[in-house]
């Protein structure tokens, strides 16, 4: 018997995110190359002290790194593509955070229930994680009280400041919107925390991977994709992950 | 015929409203110049969704100013190919022969010097040089607003985009007139309380402090008024983000 585990809006901006996060992470790291160096207040530039260098080459012969190659330049695309995966993105946070409101995703399905709501549960599920006790029979069609705060931080937290971080770099919406980028501290403030975010974000996806990887990851990427998951070794459920 | 199911028939219903309303879209954009010359190819919707948010929020904005001590002490003059020979002549003679020519779809086509440049309002503006890499400075910037001298050219109501060519070779770049109007957009002869340095763009450089470094084109000589443009680069052509 097949158990239902995720709605087709979950598993469709899911992988949306999924595919834009990439893209936006490979053209990020792209563009950073081409200034590795990191400030903190309102200018930077190579004639300033950084706040922390990426030791690598740059693509500009004009930022000293201490290597004598310069990496080709390919920023062009790089640009295209991460403001472009950026609209992707955005568009399917706010259908995701939309219907997710509306159709009690939210309530139901990431909020801690009454009885977790205290550090006490989270550090229980994190000590059943650490002594490797595998997921239990609750786990299977629904998040436990790990999961759903940590979601709730990546969703409420993470996203909307990776995306705050990004629009701060944006000239002509500093313009209309100063305050988006003098609340970070200044412009390279905003650039600094864009790219601790993006770590923190990239944190999450080795964790969330690693733990697929421990309650089975071939039995949830078929939930992710097809919204089932055969019941071998599973318990039976009905309810769904809506 | 089967009858349509009531799922098929909405769903149809939507798809035909969808592509409706997008065509709706499009023409709508097209008429309030939401559509950006590089809307083409993989990249084009991005473009054309950033381009169409930006007139719409932000036309009239003013890019941030800075207090004076807020002005780097060590700006970045970032690197330029070597001086043609028609700059190393100018600059023998001083600039004294420096010309900008405003053509295309104006009244008046016209041909001023520097001094010409600076018998116009004069005006300050102390915005960030904000580079497509990543760094960025604060300077002062010291010119007469471009909307000026456009309005002395007489251009046309038809002209929807400017181009403005560097002296040095292949290198010119194109704005829109919400840009080449706004009070920002300086033609640019000074900098921090003295003349624009050459590293810096000097003698004449187009500011457009909404905009990437990029757009802030080096050493103008031409100003031309155009109604359609066909986009080529290899950055996105509107650098507001």
């Amino acid at each position: 018997m097949a158990i239902a585990r995720h709605s087709v809006l979950v598993r469709v901006t899911h992988w949306l995110t999924v595919i834009s996060f990439v893209a936006l992470l490979v053209t990020g790291l792209e563009i950073v190359i081409s200034h590795p160096r990191f400030y903190w207040g309102e200018t930077g530039n190579v004639n300033m002290k950084p706040l922390f260098t990426i030791p690598i080459p740059s693509s500009r012969d004009t930022v000293p790194t201490g290597y004598g190659y310069v990496m080709p330049d390919q920023n062009g695309w790089s640009r295209y593509l991460h403001f472009e995966s950026a609209w992707v993105l955005v568009l399917t946070g706010l259908v995701y955070g939309i219907a997710s409101l509306l159709n009690g995703h939210f309530r139901r399905n990431l909020v801690p229930e009454p009885g977790e709501r205290s550090l006490g549960a989270h550090w229980e599920r994190m000590s059943q994680y650490l002594r490797r006790k595998p997921p239990g029979k609750d786990e299977t069609h629904s998040y436990n009280v790990l999961q759903r705060t940590t979601y709730l931080i990546v969703i409420f937290v993470l996203f909307p400041l990776v995306i705050w971080t990004g629009l701060a770099l944006s000239p002509s919406f500093n313009a209309a919107f100063p305050w988006g980028v003098n609340l970070l501290g200044g412009r390279q403030s905003a650039r600094t925390l864009h790219f601790f975010v993006t770590w923190a974000l990239v944190l999450f996806l080795l964790v969330h991977v690693a733990m697929l990887a421990v309650s089975g990851f071939w039995s949830r990427m078929q939930g992710m994709i097809t919204g089932r998951t055969s019941s071998m070794g599973e318990s039976v459920a009905t309810k769904e992950l809506v | 015929m089967k009858p349509m199911s009531r799922r098929a028939l909405i769903t149809s219903g939507l798809a035909a409203a969808g592509v409706a309303g997008l065509a709706a879209a499009n023409r709508l954009a097209g008429r309030h110049g939401l559509i950006p010359p590089d809307c083409r190819g993989i990249y084009g919707p991005g473009e054309t969704l950033t381009y169409a948010t930006q007139r719409i929020l932000t036309r009239h904005a003013m890019a941030r100013e800075f207090p004076r001590n807020m002005i780097s002490k060590n700006p970045f003059m970032n690197e330029v190919a070597p001086p043609s020979d028609q700059f190393k002549k100018l600059q023998a003679g001083g600039f004294g022969d420096w010309r900008l020519t405003v053509d295309g779809l104006v009244a008046h086509p016209m041909s001023l010097s520097l001094a010409d440049l600076r018998s116009l309002p004069t005006h300050s503006q102390i915005t960030e040089v904000v580079c497509e890499e990543g760094w960025s400075y604060v300077a002062e910037w010291i010119g007469t607003p471009l909307s000026g001298v456009l309005r002395e050219a007489g251009i046309l109501p038809q002209a929807r985009y400017l181009k403005y060519f560097s002296i040095q070779p292949e290198w010119s770049d194109s704005i829109d007139m919400a840009d080449a109007h706004h009070p920002q957009t300086f033609l640019t002869l000074g900098m921090n309380d003295g003349e624009l340095p050459v590293g810096f763009g000097g003698p004449l450089r187009l500011r457009v402090p909404r905009q990437l470094g990029y757009k802030s084109v080096k050493y103008i000589t031409r100003i031309t008024a155009t109604d359609s443009m066909k986009f080529q680069g290899d950055y996105a052509w509107f650098a507001g983000i």
